[in-house]
């Protein structure tokens, strides 16, 4: 039974849960991670209840009010969570359609514009993405005491400066939205390029669904669900059996998830019909034109291209210039490609080398590929990375 | 089921935050001064009618200032601000909040008023 899995799933549930009752994130975290420790004990034994996250709400629940009991005269804060603890007790029925907008506050809380952008990210992955800090640390290449530190620096912020933990007011939404969208879609990727994550790109997946439901008139929140759903389309046919990544010219096409190809396909119709592009949009289009195209060799790269520009116009990171060169080597040959990527100042990205070596080997300088290679290989940061750039040095 | 919206408890539900108002060194234009002085009054007055307002000050500039420092028995007395800097605090206004967010927007207001000035929002413990 793995149940870190489990608490990985439920963590953000049972967080966000608690943290509306008991207005404090800290006491909150400690509570349910009490229920993780009993679940530890009880459910080898007595097996994995029907609902993992009701029993574990349920459990934190219980053992916020033995705490609050034992504390509850001193604060008057204190007394009120433990009355509504008490009122939502043996309420587990109803928790499925609450749980769900508890998430959506607390990823606004996380994701409050008073918050530094890394914070955000840091916060939402830990509170909602139930990574452990050492996991988060890893993300973001800090040492583990320096991001403990750092979160909980911005719990203390949240709860000394009044951060609200709600949705914004509809005045203030579209401003808030940008910092959540940024935030979903770097959770997203961080279950997308860890394959054995999936569960993070669910989440990103989740609770993009609940706000394109919540903001149905903002057509970024429908573009980053139908790029995310495009990408994770792809998932059955881009990791082998042995757990290697397969790129993207390489897959079996017919493995691509077909529902979720038609749903993004279908989203990425309806929100470009807004003429109001930008940037998740125009790569969820990019996207759709890859799905589009039966085998590689019948992409429609003049398109693709065409995204890419305007892609450009509105995000001009050297990232998308090197997927734009991607592109570009496909339509107009590898020349031209390599001249645009040897132009980015991108070298601590592994992709850089990787792209560079194989538009180095397809210009017949075999040397220089290799080259290129070992530098990508030195610049992956994942095992899974690691593992396809050694296929292509060895390819 | 309890339907839980906004700032959950009572005694959460007013707190107490400091606009400060960084101004950089060097005395105004008093021409340049005059609207920005009478669109601050307006606020502050927007901020009474509201019920926010609970306290505000400007202050004379730094090379005014007096340091005291106490060491065992002994108060060291210096002349000029704690910190020597370029910009400093020229002024403060306390208001009364449900939030953050509810804070941030009368700071965004007093900060549009005192363009370009920084406006800090701390809050009270």
């Amino acid at each position: 039974m793995n149940l870190d899995g489990v608490f990985r799933r439920e963590y953000g549930r049972a967080v966000s849960v608690l943290v509306r009752s008991l207005g404090d994130i800290g006491l909150a975290e400690e509570v349910v991670q009490d229920a993780f420790v009993e679940a530890v004990r009880r459910w080898p034994a007595d097996g994995v209840p029907p609902s993992p996250a009701g029993w574990l709400i349920t459990t934190a629940r219980n053992r916020a009010i033995d705490r609050l009991r034992r504390e509850a005269t001193r604060e008057e804060r204190h007394r009120q969570a433990l009355e509504l603890l008490a009122a939502e007790r043996g309420d587990e029925e109803g928790e499925e359609g609450v749980v769900r907008d508890d998430r959506l506050r607390l990823i606004f809380t996380c994701c409050h514009p008073s918050l530094a952008m890394g914070v955000r990210v840091a916060l939402t992955l830990r509170l909602l993405g139930g990574l452990t800090t050492e996991e988060v640390a890893r993300a973001f290449l800090v040492p583990e005491p320096t991001m403990a530190q750092r979160l909980v620096r911005a719990k203390n912020k949240i709860r000394d400066a009044g951060i609200p933990y709600r949705v914004p007011y509809e005045a203030d939404l579209p401003a808030r939205l940008g910092g959540v969208l940024a935030v979903l879609y770097l959770i997203f990727n961080e279950g997308y390029s860890t394959v054995d994550r999936p569960e993070l790109s669910a989440e990103a997946i989740r609770l993009g669904r609940v706000l394109a439901a919540l903001m149905p008139d903002e057509p970024e929140v429908t573009g980053l669900l139908a790029l995310m759903l495009l990408s994770e389309s792809r998932r059955p046919a881009r990791v082998t059996d042995d757990g290697e990544l397969v790129l993207l010219p390489d897959q079996d096409r017919g493995r691509w998830d077909r529902g979720m190809v038609e749903e993004g396909h279908a989203l990425v119709r309806q929100c470009l019909r807004r003429g109001r592009p930008g940037p998740y949009q125009i790569q969820a289009a990019i996207n759709a034109v890859h799905s589009d195209a039966p085998t590689t060799g019948e992409t429609d790269w003049a398109q693709v291209v065409a995204l890419y520009d305007q892609l450009m116009v509105v995000a001009p990171t050297p990232v998308v210039a090197l997927n734009r060169a991607v592109a570009v080597a496909e339509l107009r040959g590898p020349a031209e490609a390599l001249d645009l990527v040897d132009a980015l100042a991108l070298d601590r990205y592994h992709l850089h080398h990787s792209v560079r070596g194989n538009l180095l080997r397809r210009l017949g300088r075999p040397d220089e590929a290799a080259a290129a290679y070992e530098t990508a290989l030195r610049m992956a940061t994942t095992d899974a990375d690691r593992t396809v750039v050694r296929r292509l040095l060895d390819g | 089921m309890w339907v839980v919206t906004g700032c959950l408890r009572k005694d959460q539900a007013m707190k107490q935050y400091l606009l400060s108002i960084y101004q950089p060194d060097g005395t105004p234009e008093p021409e340049a001064l005059e609207p920005v002085m009478r669109n601050l009054d307006a606020l502050n007055k927007e901020m009474r009618a509201a019920g926010v307002w609970v306290f505000a000050a400007g202050l004379h500039p730094p090379e005014t200032a007096t340091v005291l420092r106490a060491t065992g028995e002994e108060v060291l007395v210096t002349d000029g601000p704690f910190i020597e800097a370029k910009e400093f605090l020229g002024g403060f206004t306390v208001i009364r909040a449900e939030d953050l967010d509810a804070a941030m927007e009368w700071g965004r207001k007093l900060a549009a008023v005192l363009s370009p000035l920084a406006i800090e929002v701390r809050p009270f413990q």
